[in-house]
């Protein structure tokens, strides 16, 4: 396990290092070294979660042991996400050597990327409520500043729009971690689930304080995972950021630092994962997935376009871990991985369409499969995976969650996610026919296909799109989704695991 | 002295009094100030949770047994929390105040409802 503290480290040093040699005064020396040095960076950060994966444990920060120290903890419900936020940005980092020079200051670029990695990273692994805040908070400054990367007019409105939402929401988690505080005494996710649970937080026992807290953190969480009514910042923001930013924003942003950090401290750490906070999971789920998908319909900017999407796709996550059932959160958390998967896709290809055409908008667009077959044939299978189509992957993780909602006694909710499913494929039969299928325009014929080192995280990723559809064998399944759906409905193992590791 | 609850109500009117300008102002840079208020307000609230009466500081000077200072000082979790947080939020007000002065470059005027070039 001593591993583990790594994963947060290296990205966190790397960003300073590349910040620092800026000092390189020959222009393609310094780049070259830049885009070494990040990339060796998140590689390594891949290569500790896939090897950490399934080891399940903790490390105690600088051997302060538990509850006083800040733990890091690793467990089945993070390991995945672990390892899918570090892929994700691999291949966004890779797609950005190429694109990021038409925007400059690549040193300010590199040590933003890898300093929300790092947040990220941290969120992830963190066991204590205050250091996750500090985390989330790292993450969100450096996705203010990058979202804003361009400076021209709609970047810098979206920026600010941004950053006061996620300032609001923010201010309610420190305010809610103040609360809990007063109760608890304590900073330490397992030992304030295990006070908790003693006082009878389930039983509606526990003092008002702390259901204002829950309140508070849903508030604040709702917001950065952008779930209707909290989403009126993500249709500005993710599409103003550059496109691999849009891809990390969308792909993994306001799934670690929205969706997990929500679940997390609400249902392990207050453990809440019975009655009101799962139903408000499903209503927000609900309303996201219907409104995002039919605001999306009529969007005529592509990555206006997906980031709606991104709305409704978070609300199908949402729905699934709100049904607070073990095929319920199997969905979920299925659903979270498969999005980080084809949302990145497609704003990689909307990256790789801007860069050669320099627009987004749909209408000036046309028959780019003939010029772009990389792009298209990816963006072909991004979009079949979206709207679920078997047997690309978002069909079975959509599948998972609507046998689940079936199964819970929600059937209304399930043909809900049906009818959103079905408006998700007319959006992207629109974006397809408008962007890539048919016959080229006249004023296009000489654009060529992205660069080499552009397509190749495209390729990865569709594969991983097609790839992804056999986490649901039994045997896979068992390893990587069932540990989570476990210690979501059962804290104490958390709380085991926790005490067990520090002795 | 004023009394426990009454301290809290006050932060608790802080707070709104933030979330109120954020919500009505129109220009940039008092929405900005409304933030710098509401975050300031929940360093307080924390503070305030982790204070007692009568609290010394929680520093161990040298002839002071455990029990006194176990006994009378103030915890110091929270403020070691509020120093992290006062951080972060000067982190994010300079970030704010560095966006306000380039929406003065862009669209000359700090006023919020006529910046939209964003919508749908």
């Amino acid at each position: 396990m001593t591993l583990l503290p790594l994963i947060v480290l290296i990205p966190l040093a790397a960003a300073f290092i590349v910040a620092l040699l800026d000092f390189i005064k020959d222009d393609f020396t310094r780049e070259l070294a830049m885009d070494i040095v990040s990339g060796i960076s998140i590689l390594s950060a891949l290569i500790i979660s896939i090897v950490l994966f399934g080891n399940y444990g903790t490390y105690a920060m600088a051997g302060w042991k538990f509850p006083v120290g800040i733990i890091l903890v690793l467990d089945g419900f993070s390991a995945p996400v672990l390892v899918i936020t570090n892929f994700v940005a691999l291949m966004c980092l890779l797609f950005s050597y190429d694109y990021i020079k038409k925007y400059g200051a690549k040193e300010k670029y590199y040590a933003l990327f890898l300093l929300m990695l790092a947040g990220m990273n941290g969120v992830i692994v963190t066991g204590d409520i205050f250091n996750l805040y500090v985390f989330l908070e790292i993450a969100s400054v450096a996705s203010y500043a990058l979202v804003g990367y361009g400076t021209q007019r709609e970047e810098i409105e979206a920026t600010f729009k941004y950053l006061v939402l996620s300032s609001i929401g923010t201010s309610f988690m420190l305010l809610g971690i103040g609360l809990v505080y007063a109760h608890t005494a304590n900073l330490n996710m397992a030992y304030i689930s295990e006070i908790l649970a003693s006082s009878g937080v389930s039983a509606g026992q526990a003092p008002a304080s702390i259901y204002l807290a829950a309140v508070l953190f849903i508030v604040g969480f709702s917001v950065k995972a952008a779930i209707v009514p909290f989403h009126a910042w993500l249709p500005d923001a993710h599409p103003s950021a550059p496109a691999p930013i849009s891809a990390m924003l969308s792909g993994v942003l306001i799934k670690t630092i929205g969706i997990y950090a929500f679940i997390r401290v609400t249902y392990i750490m207050l453990g809440m994962n019975t009655g009101v906070v799962p139903q408000v999971l499903r209503i927000f789920g609900s309303l996201s997935i219907m409104i995002g998908v039919l605001l999306a319909l009529g969007q005529w900017d592509f990555k206006r376009l997906l980031a709606y999407h991104s709305v409704s796709q978070m609300g199908y996550i949402a729905l699934g871990f709100g049904l607070a059932t073990p095929l319920g959160i199997i969905g979920g958390l299925y659903h979270l991985l498969n999005h980080s998967v084809f949302k990145s896709l497609l704003f990689l290809n909307s990256g790789a369409v801007d860069y050669r055409l320099n627009t987004r908008n749909l209408k000036k667009m046309g028959g780019l499969s003939e010029k772009m077959p990389v792009t298209g044939t990816t963006s072909m299978i991004a979009s079949l995976s979206i709207a679920g189509i078997p047997p690309f992957n978002g069909f079975w993780s959509k599948l998972v969650i609507v046998i689940a909602a079936i199964q819970a006694g929600h059937p209304l909710l399930a043909i809900w996610a049906i009818i959103g499913s079905i408006l998700t494929l007319a959006s992207f039969v629109k974006v397809q026919r408008y962007a890539f299928i048919g016959k080229i325009k006249d004023s296009l014929k000489n654009i060529k296909e992205a660069t080499a080192l552009m397509q190749v995280p495209m390729i990865i990723l569709a594969l991983a799109c097609i790839l992804m559809g056999l986490i649901l064998v039994p045997s896979i399944r068992e390893v990587i989704l069932d540990p989570a759906a476990k210690i979501l409905l059962d804290p104490s193992k958390y709380i085991e695991l926790v005490r067990g590791a520090a002795g | 002295m004023i009394s426990l609850p009454v301290t809290y109500s006050l932060c608790l009117v802080l707070f709104f009094i933030g979330l109120y300008g954020i919500v009505t102002k129109k220009n940039a840079v008092k929405i900005i100030i409304s933030i710098i208020i509401m975050e300031n307000s929940v360093n307080l609230f924390l503070l305030l949770v982790g204070y007692r009466k009568d609290g010394i500081a929680p520093i161990m000077t040298e002839g002071m047994s455990v029990e006194k200072f176990v006994s009378g000082a103030v915890d110091p979790l929270t403020q070691a929390m509020v120093l992290t947080s006062i951080v972060i939020g000067l982190s994010v007000v300079a970030l704010m105040v560095a966006i306000a002065i380039r929406i003065y470059e862009r669209f000359n005027t700090f006023d919020v409802s006529e910046i939209k070039d964003l919508k749908g």
